[in-house]
């Protein structure tokens, strides 16, 4: 029979049941690869529920340092008796079956073309333990042992993460070692290690940190200066504001009073989460919330409000699958053309699209810094797989002479000095007005915000030319917005191509991979990785530059795509979609398929791409 | 008649308050509401409690929602900041200004289609949370905008202009403010300013969430025979269960009132609140009581006015958070970002 044999570049999957303790585990697992200096990238596929339903971690371990979901299972550790039989198809053939032997299972239950490997884990447990809570959580400790010594991973840097996470707790530390050691006893005793599936210690780590976009995100608006946070709890959004909450409790208290420097609420509804961090952009408060695709849909009267009236605030969009309650536990990126033009009448909004845990803290602190700056709504449109999962990064950076923009906003100096105060007119020729905060002078710079039409001044008017100046100015501003948004980034073929790619989010580590596919198998395609909507010049350039453009993303309508129609007036007939979206991240052999097929040059993507 | 503006000039006598403005200093733009509309009075109302109270102007947030009351704030305070947000949905964006900035003082004016359909959800968390303001709701029992619609606070068998009968159960505001948690609840009716104007000046020294429903009766479309919200029905069934004194402790000597009618509020600028009790059997400082009795009079047919529940002691959102004394929007980098060494040791756990 064949065997999979392989270091550092593997796939292993663990089918759990929700709520029994196996996510630390898992995560120890991971953990333990990393600081073997290999990279990994594990996904947590887990469906809308509390307790009681299937859950899996899958983890990608390449020494190369492709972060995409690979696709396709070269080991199932199968805890769950209850997806037995899904787990079971979808390893490999020459694969790796782990379970738990302590039932006997009919020979019906496996496949003869993978290797199964049997542990009573529950009898083992049951014997060593009295406490049915420790029977279940020093159960994912063995099999942790256990897979040590299959794979080879080091114990002792195991010992190691549990001795951080127990610190001062020496019982708990001291009872899973040992839970770790009877594992790999019987591993050692009784079965055949390592299989062909080895981790081996490199150097291909680096500095990097592992960490999940939606904390990045949370930390982003700690930097960044956000003082207002008023949300509504949603998947998969909700650990953005409770990171934040964490994050402050850490460094936002007053030393001396310890009272806070932030105020969150936790809003009825959606509405409400954005109707708060209106009333605190308007009164000059750095304010965000965090929410998905379902509350951006309920936000969009106040979204359009913040647009007319002109008032900073920020969304950070986890997105999910939609439409309406969809995939709330899946990734995509479904709500561009939601979020690019939320609400009713010409509207348009500023969206920035990280890639990672790195750039949802940098785009997050830089979000604040634009809708000050732009005085309107931005959007950070992060997903579930960047949002949800560790991820390996860039170590976040902050550069100390960094101040916030706060943009322009007037002073009673200034007001005092004979400003020619027009809440809505355009002196600087960028399409942004001035501002005033209430309460700042006693005669001067007060007016009224409202939603309906108004003259440059803030008063009321439904004069046709008063209209036209105010939204064409707004026009004005966006591609103001276009010039400062973080700016696209190009990564050549080398040679001259009639290919190119536009991609963004999520899809990048895809893509990283797919490009080197394609380029080992001759297929040069220039890359242009989106970071923000407006596009600046340089999109259109990108676009123009080539005959043909592929536009990867992972909705069902091709949104970005439209968007690049829309804006740039690009002849549809040269952007090619390339769409994913069952709700699984995008995989490199989606992507290199895809192109392949596309340019007549199939290329070879190893093995069958497996969707579930 | 609207559309002659008031000329700008001041009278050199014109009376100034502790801080230097006059009563003219607090007007804000000519109404466009209907000539005798109830709204108007207690816009009124409203500059009379802010200059009595020595507010500066430019220290006060005026916020609505949409519809005939939520045109107001344009008609009051000219110098102060205003926003007119979205149908149903002030307290929230007032919330989030009070989040901002604890200093100013926050006007909410709201109407009975704005608060009790639409924005009932909001209102009642508004409430919920203890946010620092004075909320008015404008109250016709009308939509006027739209041309004499029932609003959620008619009165079951009352009638339209049209004729037609309301057949739904009113929403209490008043009820559902005490019940939720409002510290401080009156309710007014525009045509008694006397009895308008030390409600609004308690709710505004309150430090908590403070809930004035005033009787607006709307003369274009709700002031007929039939209808409960016309200046006739209410003048006839007006039941005032307490009236409020304002008393400067610095300047007056206090007269020992009798016991057991009145009750003294120590004010936040050290002034003193009376409490005339009007009903023997209503304690106003007793949330279930003041419920009760508010039950009982609304079965008779009264509409109890006055100040009906007052918590002395009651704190606000700000309390809550523990958020710091500072206003939040003034808070800078060197306050707000823990900086490049502290990202040092989070990278560093991270690995």
């Amino acid at each position: 029979m064949k065997r999979i044999e392989a270091v550092n570049d593997f796939v292993i999957k663990f089918a759990n049941v929700n709520g029994s303790g196996s996510a630390s585990a898992n995560e120890l697992f991971a953990k333990a690869i990393l600081r073997m200096g290999v990279p990994v990238s594990p996904r947590n596929i887990f469906p809308s529920n509390i307790q009681g339903l299937p859950t899996w971690y899958e983890v990608r371990v390449c020494e190369r340092g492709w972060l995409g979901r690979r696709g396709g299972i070269d080991m199932m550790v199968a805890m769950n008796p209850q997806t037995w039989a899904q787990d079971v198809a979808e390893i490999e053939p020459g694969g790796y079956l782990f379970y738990d032997s302590t039932r006997p299972l009919p020979e019906s239950a496996f496949r003869q073309d993978i290797h199964v490997i049997g542990m009573p884990v529950t009898e083992i447990c049951n014997a060593a333990y009295e406490d049915p809570r420790q029977r279940t959580l020093f159960k994912n400790i063995m099999v942790l042992g256990a897979l040590s010594v299959l794979l080879e991973v080091d114990p002792a840097v195991i010992e190691k993460l549990f001795s951080e996470q127990y610190k001062g707790k020496e019982r708990l530390l001291e009872s899973n070692v040992r839970a770790l050691h009877a594992g790999r006893s019987f591993v050692s005793e009784h079965l055949d290690a390592p299989i062909g599936l080895r981790v081996r210690r490199a150097d291909a780590v680096g500095d990097r940190i592992f960490m999940e976009g939606n904390a990045a995100a949370a930390l982003g608006c700690v930097y960044g200066g956000a003082t207002v946070c008023a949300w509504y709890p949603i998947t998969p959004s909700s650990s953005v504001a409770e990171a934040f909450q964490s994050y402050c409790k850490k460094f936002r208290h007053d030393p001396e009073t310890g009272k806070a420097r932030y105020a969150i609420v936790q809003a009825e509804d959606e509405i409400a989460s954005v109707g708060i961090i209106t009333g605190a952009g308007w009164n000059g408060a750095r304010s965000f919330t965090a929410t998905s695709g379902p509350g951006v849909s309920l936000m969009t009267e106040f979204i359009g409000l913040a647009y007319f009236a002109e008032i900073p605030f920020v969304i950070i969009d986890v997105q999910r699958g939609g439409p309406s309650t969809g995939m709330p536990t899946r990734t995509q990126q479904a709500d561009l053309l939601s979020s690019a033009y939320a609400s009713h009448g010409d509207t348009k909004h500023v969206m920035l699209l990280p890639q990672d845990p790195t750039e949802c803290f940098e785009h997050a602190a830089v979000a604040l810094d634009l809708a000050e700056r732009l005085q309107t709504p931005v959007f950070v449109m992060t997903d579930l797989d960047i949002g949800m999962n560790q991820r390996l990064c860039a170590p976040l950076q902050w550069d100390e002479s960094r101040g916030f923009d706060r943009g322009k906003v007037l002073s009673a100096e200034q007001l005092d000095a004979g400003f020619d105060f027009g809440r809505y007119k355009d002196v600087d020729g960028d399409g942004i007005p001035w501002r005033t905060l209430p309460g700042t002078h006693p005669t001067k710079g007060s007016y009224f915000t409202r939603g309906t039409t108004r003259d440059a001044y803030a008063r009321y008017s439904e004069a046709g030319h008063d209209y036209l100046y105010n939204v064409q100015r707004l026009l004005q501003k966006f591609d103001t917005a276009a010039n400062i948004v973080p700016a696209p980034i190009v990564k050549s073929a080398g040679k001259r191509t009639r290919f190119g790619v536009i991609y963004f989010g999520s899809t990048s580590p895809a893509m990283d991979e797919a490009l080197e596919a394609l380029s080992d198998a001759g297929v040069l395609v220039d890359a242009m990785r989106l970071r923000a909507f407006p596009f600046p010049k340089s999109v259109l350039e990108f676009i123009a530059a080539h005959e043909q453009v592929f536009v990867v993303e992972q909705n069902r309508d091709a949104q970005m795509r439209t968007l690049l129609v829309n804006e740039l007036e690009i002849d549809p007939a040269r952007l090619v979609p390339i769409l994913h979206y069952d709700g699984t991240p995008i995989t490199a052999r989606y992507i290199t398929r895809a192109i392949g097929e596309h340019v007549g040059a199939p290329v070879d993507a190893h093995e069958k791409e497996i969707v579930k | 008649m609207t559309y002659i503006a008031k000329p700008r000039l001041h009278h050199p006598t014109l009376q100034r308050n502790a801080v230097g403005y006059t009563r003219r200093d607090y007007e804000g733009k000519i109404s466009t509401l209907c000539a005798g509309c109830g709204h108007d009075s207690i816009s009124a109302a409203i500059i009379q409690a802010v200059w009595e109270l020595d507010v500066q102007p430019h220290r006060v947030a005026k916020l609505s929602g949409i519809g005939c009351s939520s045109k107001t704030p344009d008609y009051f305070l000219g110098a102060s900041h205003g926003f007119n947000t979205v149908h149903g949905r002030m307290p929230s964006v007032l919330t989030g200004a009070n989040l901002a900035n604890r200093e100013l003082l926050y006007l909410g004016i709201s109407g009975d289609g704005d608060s009790a359909s639409i924005g009932l959800g909001q209102f009642a968390h508004a409430m919920r949370r203890g946010v620092r303001m004075v909320y008015i709701v404008e109250n016709n029992g009308v939509y006027g905008l739209t041309k004499g619609q029932f609003s959620a606070t008619a009165d079951r068998g009352s009638r339209s202009k049209k004729g037609a009968v309301n057949n739904d159960s009113p929403v209490d505001l008043v009820g559902m403010a005490m019940q939720l948690g409002a510290t401080y609840v009156g309710r007014g009716f525009s045509g008694d300013k006397a009895q308008l104007v030390p409600l609004i000046k308690g709710a505004i020294n309150h430090g908590g969430a403070a809930f004035i429903d005033v009787i607006s009766p709307c003369v274009a479309f709700n002031n007929h025979e039939g209808s409960t919200r016309s200046y006739d029905h209410v003048r006839a069934h007006n039941e005032a269960v307490s009236r409020i004194d304002f008393i400067d402790l610095a300047r007056e000597v206090i007269a020992e009132p009798a016991p057991g009618e009145v009750i003294e509020l120590p004010q936040a600028d050290g002034s003193m609140m009376r409490l005339r009790k009007l009903h023997a059997d209503h304690d106003p400082t007793d949330r279930r009581a003041a419920m009760n009795h508010m039950q009982a009079m609304a079965a008779e047919g009264e509409i109890a006015t006055g100040l009906l529940y007052v918590d002395p002691d009651a704190s606000d959102l700000h309390a809550a958070l523990e958020t710091i004394d500072a206003p939040l929007n003034t808070l800078d980098e060197s306050l707000l970002c823990p900086g490049a060494s502290a990202l040092d040791r989070i990278n560093a756990a991270l690995r």
